[in-house]
């Protein structure tokens, strides 16, 4: 990330700001008193926890009886909030990792509470094949283990199975990427404060004390976790789609879903990252690194990928169409005129229509305009995947099964209760660790990018052409 | 431990990068560098060799997918090999997922695992800090003094003319352990207070040779 300043573009916080002052301002969450907007965050947040947790400590002791499934309809809710957190994640990804090897550096001020965001919600997306298990605590048996019944292995065939495995490693990847970039941040932290907090952070930060060879070898493995991450989060979708394509089910068995689910994956994340931006950048009072050209940047990312789902939609239809499968004609008439055309049309109105309202500058400037836009947009996401699941199974090849599907009470709460658990680990998350990464974005600030002459020779890496004219007044507005 | 450094502090990142680069120019022996965050250019200014951990991390890939791959064919074709739809018991093409996966779990988990113990970070390790405000907003350069034939103050004013607001000369072994900055709140209760400084590696030397 060590390449030129452009007077063109806008600095990357609001306000140039020291070194010290940076430190000062992403730690202050962490001392004190957390705002009234936190406790009403994590008071609303922590209730819906509560009530999620009895509605599946229900359906655990009663059985997925207290589920709307029926006979033809064996995927519904709970499928459905699966992909849908598992494609929250996704961004969380693609921000930290491959926006790190397109060297984009405003990533600095969002890709830490990203990553915690694909932390939570994949855990919230666990959450759900386990609960229709139906017996959670046998969960352990899909891991290859040797055990006494045989040893019987599992079918490494399935991609049930492999969804297991690459959600399981994509959970471990992204908490190894997420604390490795926590490292310098809890040193920082730890010679900060005093007491307990002190001592918490100083065995979390394992001793570092920034040498430079240190940073050298730090700097080497977060490229290569990146590396890595980049084509495992493509993968991990991708497997999750193959959990549908592999069946023989009209509107599911298509060679599209891949990429069709990939992209939707990073769509749906994206507007979660945006939504929780904006909340986290009020909660937590970090305008200053938060800024309007970060929301614009995610605003233009949202544009991209809806257009690529969008895209996928129009391809679906014109494959079935196209293919002649009179089977595949129907689920698709079905779902965009059947009964739940009105979840279709939901999702086309948000995930294409939402989007295009980002190509205004204006649009994209008004804060509150985006949120509810980015709600919109996770609202229309949730509906992809209840369209894609429901729909295809609703109208299945004997008229005489065709079924209708409609979530009870119970599975209702606990997907409330599932963005409870996300939004209080990530109350959690702002107050009690740093939200932003302190060292990244020293390394992007004003400051930093006030050079006042050429680094010297081989110095550099490229550093040299620095000297911004824009940023010229950062000295004086400092001193 | 009677080598003597000279330590010396910037503000900012740009300032040690030419520093480093003009010290070493002079053929002054460069111990380390401490920075709040990663300074790019740092390590070709201090000559450290390019870190070897890119191949734990290919072997450790390797070692994954070749592993998953075996053990894959090994429990359904070898062990107790099952009919499923009548597929072949070494299925190989319906093993790629979970042998991809392999090789990224194990390369990751793996070059982490190698940076840390190359690096010495160890859970719950004290800190050894040469100066407080090293995590914050503080350069520090940590350079081996002259020996005889050298001016004496040809170091220490190199640093200065570099921008270095600080600049001390010490016995190696302090260098690390002790609180420099006197504008700092107190001084007394320096984390670096923890480890004593009896110990008989340098912490700052550790790695000399610059290789991970």
């Amino acid at each position: 990330m060590s390449d030129a300043v452009s007077e063109l573009r806008e600095p990357l916080t609001a306000r140039p700001v020291s070194y010290a002052e940076i430190t000062a301002d992403i730690a202050r969450p962490l001392e004190g008193k957390p705002t009234r907007l936190w406790y009403l965050g994590i008071g609303i947040s922590g209730t819906a926890l509560l009530l999620g947790m009895l509605a599946i400590g229900y359906t655990i002791s009663t059985g997925i009886g207290t589920w709307g499934l029926n006979r033809t309809v064996g995927w519904a809710f709970d499928i459905t909030n699966f992909v849908f957190w598992v494609g929250i994640g996704h961004a969380g990804t693609l921000i930290s990792a491959v926006l790190f090897l397109f060297r984009q550096r405003w990533r600095t001020a969002v890709n830490r509470s990203a990553e915690a965001m694909t932390i939570f919600a994949v855990l919230c997306a666990a959450l759900f094949p386990l609960i229709h298990m139906g017996r959670p605590w046998l969960a352990f048996w899909p891991m290859p283990y040797p055990n006494l019944r045989g040893s019987l292995w599992i079918n490494w065939r399935s991609p049930l199975f492999w969804d297991v495995i690459a959600i399981s490693t994509y959970f471990i990847i992204s908490a190894t990427f997420w604390y490795v970039g926590l490292i310098p941040d809890f040193a920082t932290l730890r010679d900060r404060f005093r007491g307990l907090k002190k001592k918490v952070f100083s065995f979390l930060s394992l001793g570092w004390n920034g040498s430079a060879r240190t940073w050298q070898r730090y700097e080497v493995v977060y490229l290569l976790l990146a590396g890595l991450a980049t084509p495992l989060v493509f993968s991990v979708h991708t497997i999750v789609s193959f959990d549908f394509a592999t069946s023989v089910i009209p509107g599911w068995h298509t060679t599209i879903f891949p990429p069709y689910f990939v992209a939707g994956a990073i769509f749906s994340g994206l507007s979660m990252v945006l939504t929780l931006m904006l909340v986290a950048r009020k909660v937590m009072r970090l305008e200053n690194y938060i800024t309007k050209g970060h929301v614009g940047s995610m605003c233009k990312l949202i544009i991209g990928m809806g257009g690529i789902v969008g895209l996928a939609y129009a391809t679906e239809f014109f494959i079935a169409w196209y293919s002649g499968n009179p089977y595949e004609q129907f689920v698709f008439m079905n779902r965009a005129l059947g009964p739940f055309a009105w979840a279709y049309w939901i999702m086309v109105s948000c995930n294409v229509i939402v989007p295009q309202l980002f190509w205004s500058g204006r649009i994209r400037q008004n804060l509150a305009l985006v949120f509810g836009l980015s709600l919109l947009i996770n609202v229309g996401m949730w509906f992809e995947r209840f369209v894609i699941i429901v729909t295809s199974l609703h109208r299945d090849f004997l008229p005489s099964s065709w079924a209708s599907y409609k979530p009870t009470l119970i599975e209702v709460v606990t997907l409330i209760g599932s963005f409870g658990l996300f939004f209080t680990l990530f109350f959690l998350f702002c107050r009690f660790l740093p939200v932003i990464a302190i060292g990244e974005i020293k390394g992007v600030s004003q400051w930093a990018q006030k050079k006042p002459q050429e680094v010297g020779s081989g110095g550099g890496g490229g550093d040299g052409a620095a000297d911004s004219t824009v940023n010229g007044q950062t000295e004086e507005a400092n001193a | 431990m009677s080598a003597r450094i000279h330590w010396a502090a910037f503000e900012r990142d740009d300032e040690l990068l030419r520093a480093t680069q003009a010290v070493r120019d002079k053929g002054y022996r460069i111990i380390d560098a401490f920075t709040p965050f990663a300074v790019h250019g740092l390590d070709r200014a201090m000559g450290l060799r390019a870190s070897r951990l890119t191949w734990v991390c290919f072997f450790c890939g390797l070692f994954g997918l070749v592993f998953m791959t075996w053990f894959q064919y090994w429990s359904s074709a070898v062990d107790w090999p099952i009919n499923v739809g009548g597929k072949p018991w070494n299925s190989w093409p319906a093993f790629v997922p979970v042998a991809f996966e392999g090789t990224i779990l194990f390369a990751g988990l793996g070059v982490v695992a190698a940076m840390l113990i190359r690096c010495g970070l160890i859970p719950g390790r004290a800190p050894r800090l040469p100066a407080e405000r090293v995590t914050d907003d503080r350069f520090v350069l940590v350079v081996a003094s002259a020996g005889a034939g050298r001016p004496p103050d040809e170091l220490a004013n190199l640093l200065r003319e570099f921008g270095a607001v600080e600049v001390h000369e010490e016995l190696e072994h302090r260098a690390q352990l002790e609180s420099r900055d006197p504008s700092g709140p107190e001084p007394s209760s320096a984390p670096a207070e923890a480890s004593r400084p009896e110990e008989a590696g340098d912490p700052v030397a550790q790695g000399e040779e610059g290789r991970s």
